[in-house]
């Protein structure tokens, strides 16, 4: 039988991992996940978001069968992935955190080396010029800037015609142009049908390419959904609004009148008020600046991003 | 769940075509590092030539270079198995490698083949190249020996790559490196691998001979030298490769 397309192509439920034993803590064990639950679809992004150490890296590990798990399940394309054969890893390909590639080693005889593995590699020169690495073809491996050791990582994950794609952080020590290969590339292979798994602690990166995202804190997942049901969530943060100003320092906000709104100069010149921010209240703002002879420099208004969610749920205290 | 369309099975090459290509890249990338040349070519020829034109060998064997390069071969085995793979496998740990090329179809039992394999490679030509330079100091081996010597060569290859692998995977690459290198320097020194054990102060005999560097320089001089096949010495080998191997799977770690 085959898998019908709108199977998800990665199941996560419940799933536990202990790591260890910790040598600073007399030998014991540390459950790194306690209850992940994460559902990626093919022709879709999903990102898994979480501060660092939160379990992104391992969850992925778990699901890509490099690690046994301890609890819950993992199904990958309908398989356990821990022990599964060549034929489930000719199926995923993997873009891990720090690349996986050996440092002295040459980049395209590299991605030749890795095609002799598949029946049907796609071709590595397509690969090269698609994700600009003829410019450093034959250099060291060690020799690269880290978007281009990424921008190789990811040439070696699509290889094989990967089914599902993993990508650990992968806009990690990425240059604006790599970044924009890179995120194109994404966006293109999920209109081909990849299943296509992302980790990263970049709000913004989540907010640009996923379809669906899962926070995990802690080792557990915490909210999922996709970014608009993220931000629009109910309750009273639902109509919370951002705005800031930058102008000159030293201003009394509470002069202007919205005692409803939470202001706040965090950098000298740098103004922020933050709530349920009304078109009045826009009016009410700009009639004090011209009573004050002000224009301010730059004005910005927000919704409630990815970013104040995430704070929300995983606490904004540093860990 | 099965594939009735059978397309799966043409997703990759076939498992002895991955770990073939595998071995060929390895030992290629063993070769062009210069560090690992020297260790697996230079230092044996220069141990050669040393035992050849001076007398620590006199008075055991037929000459010196019939003495000398059995126990050669032997180390040539020990630092391309043991230091040579040991330090490659450890920095590949370290950087990621072994744990990216065990998600594609290589996995992890390719890997392994294909790191054997290298070691195969390599061996080969350090035993081309040996033998070479020893036929010019007029090195005539027991030719009836030579089978026995090649599966001893293997087998104490095999060993060396089972504890190579059992130090990368356990230690940190710094730690992996030092310690294959410092018993490179002591097994080739007082290990029994070029100098009999026999020859080794009483005390440490005992101790001497149950290393795989005894086991195999002994095996290798009774094959090339009397054409000989040395049980016990096998034994030992036997053991050393059983055992390490065991450990490696039990304890090495991939990431």
């Amino acid at each position: 039988m085959t898998v019908p397309n709108d199977e998800p192509c990665l199941t996560i439920k419940g799933l536990i991992k202990d790591c260890g034993p910790v040598t600073g803590l007399d030998g014991k064990m540390i459950r790194v996940l306690a209850g992940v639950d994460f559902t990626a679809h093919r022709g879709s992004v999903t990102a898994l978001l979480g501060a660092n150490g939160a379990g992104k890296t391992t969850t992925l590990e778990c699901a890509q069968g490099l690690q046994p798990i301890n609890g819950g399940e993992v199904r990958l394309l309908g398989q356990d992935p821990y022990g599964a054969g060549a034929d489930l890893r000719s199926r995923v390909g993997v873009m891990l955190q720090d690349g996986g590639l050996p440092p002295s080693a040459r980049p395209v005889p590299l991605l030749h080396h890795i095609a002799t593995m598949y029946a049907h590699p796609r071709p590595v020169e397509e690969l090269v010029a698609r994700l600009g690495i003829g410019s450093f073809a034959n250099s060291n491996i060690r020799r690269l800037s880290g978007g281009q050791k990424q921008r190789l990582a990811m040439a070696a994950a699509l290889i094989g015609r990967p089914e599902v794609l993993f990508l650990d952080e992968p806009s990690a020590g990425l240059d604006p142009q790599s970044r924009q290969i890179v995120f194109d590339l994404i966006a293109e292979l999920r209109n081909e049908g990849l299943g296509i798994i992302l980790t990263t602690h970049l709000m913004d990166d989540a907010q640009k390419l996923a379809d669906y995202v899962y926070i995990i804190d802690a080792g557990k997942t915490v909210a999922q959904g996709t970014v608009a049901e993220l931000t629009r969530q109910t309750g009273e943060l639902a109509d919370q609004r951002l705005l800031t100003f930058d102008a000159v320092p030293g201003l009394e906000l509470a002069a202007v009148g919205l005692p409803h709104l939470a202001t706040a100069e965090p950098v000298s010149g740098h103004y922020t008020l933050r709530g349920a921010i009304t078109p009045a209240d826009l009016a009410e703002l700009a009639a004090w600046w011209a009573r004050m002879d002000l224009l301010p420099t730059a004005v910005h208004m927000a919704s409630r991003s990815l970013e104040d969610v995430f704070l929300d749920l995983s606490g904004r205290e540093i860990r | 769940m099965t594939c009735p369309e059978g397309k799966s099975d043409e997703r990759t090459r076939l498992l002895p075509v991955r770990i073939l290509n595998q071995g060929r890249y390895e030992a290629v990338t063993m070769l062009r590092n210069g560090e690992q040349l020297i260790l697996a070519v230079f230092l044996p020829l220069m141990a050669l030539v040393a035992l050849c034109v001076t007398p620590i060998l006199d008075g055991y064997g037929t000459s010196r270079v019939n003495m000398a390069t059995p126990g050669i071969l032997a180390l040539c085995a020990m630092s391309t198995a043991f230091t040579g793979q040991g330090i490659a496998t450890g920095f590949d740990r370290r950087y990621g490698v072994l744990r990216f090329l065990s998600t594609t179809p290589l996995g992890k039992a390719g890997l392994i083949a294909g790191k054997g394999i290298a070691v195969v490679a390599v061996l080969a030509i350090q035993v081309a190249v040996v033998s070479i330079v020893a036929a010019f100091f007029g090195w005539q081996p027991a030719w009836t020996g030579i089978p026995v010597a090649l599966v001893s060569l293997l087998l104490g290859a095999a060993a060396f790559t089972a504890l190579g692998l059992l130090v990368a995977g356990t230690a940190r690459p710094e730690a992996t490196l030092a310690v294959t290198n410092l018993l490179w320097i002591l097994l080739a020194a007082v290990g029994g691998i070029i100098i009999p054990a026999g020859n080794l102060p009483d005390i440490m005999q005992p101790f001497v001979e149950i290393l795989p560097s005894a086991a195999l320089g002994e095996a290798m001089r009774s094959a090339l030298i009397d054409a000989a096949f040395n049980i016990p010495a096998m034994l030992i080998l036997l053991a050393w490769t059983v055992l390490g191997g065991l450990a490696a799977v039990r304890w090495f770690k991939w990431s």
